[in-house]
């Protein structure tokens, strides 16, 4: 599988998404088969198909006094936050050159993190019934996709910094009660950013040469 | 000839999903593998291709309906 990653740094929640689109169209145009999109966000809360306003807590005024923006996207999933000390990895893979298995994929993307922890030392695992990954002290990654055409799009939300946390109080994550935690609470220090993304880089071709 | 549009399977463990959107209303005319209703489980969100073109006729499951697996969705008029 021909596959390509991306860097985009610190970006607006809304540029990432049109820059996903353009991924997407090239992908289905054949140009290649899949793309990994790395990224971090200012804040904002997203709301999935299965979002339901109550989990919003932070009244409306609230979140426009802090500039943090609503926005309704076509993943699945409930509602969530994205802050700068979290990195958000876009997998767009062409599943037709793999398994076309919606729950199958969602369980490889909780394994790429299981991975890319397992790298540091920390015990991810996953929680039947749910969607993301756990460690003992809470969940440590968020999960949410979209499905078009079998070309997969959204993705995956790892917490790295402690300070960001906050962020979550403003919402009910995914519609429950989740206590979250950090990369960096667990490790008592953060690695560096270029490094995890280079990981979860290598964790991606080695996942898609798996499904070869 | 009319077309009954099912739910296929979804892959292992996943025996239904809800209706999120639908792309054309009952009467509109549809393409070949034009979108026609997008549909959610738990945290993945997809989309049902037309399997033919034609008019829509009838739609059994609105947005927020929860569909199992096997149960038709569409019918479309073939070429109509």
């Amino acid at each position: 599988m021909e596959y390509r990653v991306f860097d985009l740094g610190l970006v607006d929640y809304q540029e990432s998404l049109e820059f996903q689109r353009l991924i997407f169209q090239e992908i289905l145009d054949g140009k290649f088969n899949a793309g990994l999109i790395l990224c971090r966000h200012y804040p904002v809360i997203t709301l999935g198909r299965r979002a339901v306003r109550e989990n919003i807590l932070a009244p409306e005024e609230e979140l426009r006094r802090q500039n943090i923006p609503l926005v309704k996207v076509e993943r699945g999933g409930d509602v969530t936050y994205h802050g700068p000390g979290q990195l958000v990895a876009y997998p767009l893979v062409d599943l037709q050159f793999l398994k076309k298995d919606i729950h199958w994929f969602l369980r490889c993307l909780e394994g790429l993190i299981i991975d890319l922890l397992a790298g540091y030392g920390v015990s991810g695992q996953r929680k039947p019934g749910l969607t993301g990954v756990w460690v003992e002290e809470g969940k440590i990654a968020s999960i949410g996709i979209a499905i078009r055409k079998w070309i997969s799009f959204h993705g995956i939300s790892l917490n790295l910094k402690s300070d960001d946390l906050a962020g979550f109080g403003l919402i009910r994550p995914c519609g429950m009660d989740i206590r979250m935690t950090c990369l960096e609470g667990l490790l008592g220090r953060l690695p560096q950013e270029q490094e995890i993304k280079k990981n979860l880089a290598e964790q991606f071709s080695k996942f898609l040469k798996k499904g070869e | 000839m009319t077309k009954v549009v099912t739910l296929p399977k979804l892959g292992e463990g996943i025996e239904k999903a809800t209706v999120t959107f639908w792309y054309f209303q009952e009467g509109d005319s549809v393409k070949e593998k034009d979108d026609l209703v997008e549909l959610a489980t738990d945290k993945a969100t997809f989309n049902m291709p037309s399997p033919c073109a034609g008019k829509l006729t009838q739609v059994f499951f609105h947005e927020g309906d929860a569909v199992k697996v096997g149960e038709v969705l569409a019918h479309i008029e073939e070429g109509a």
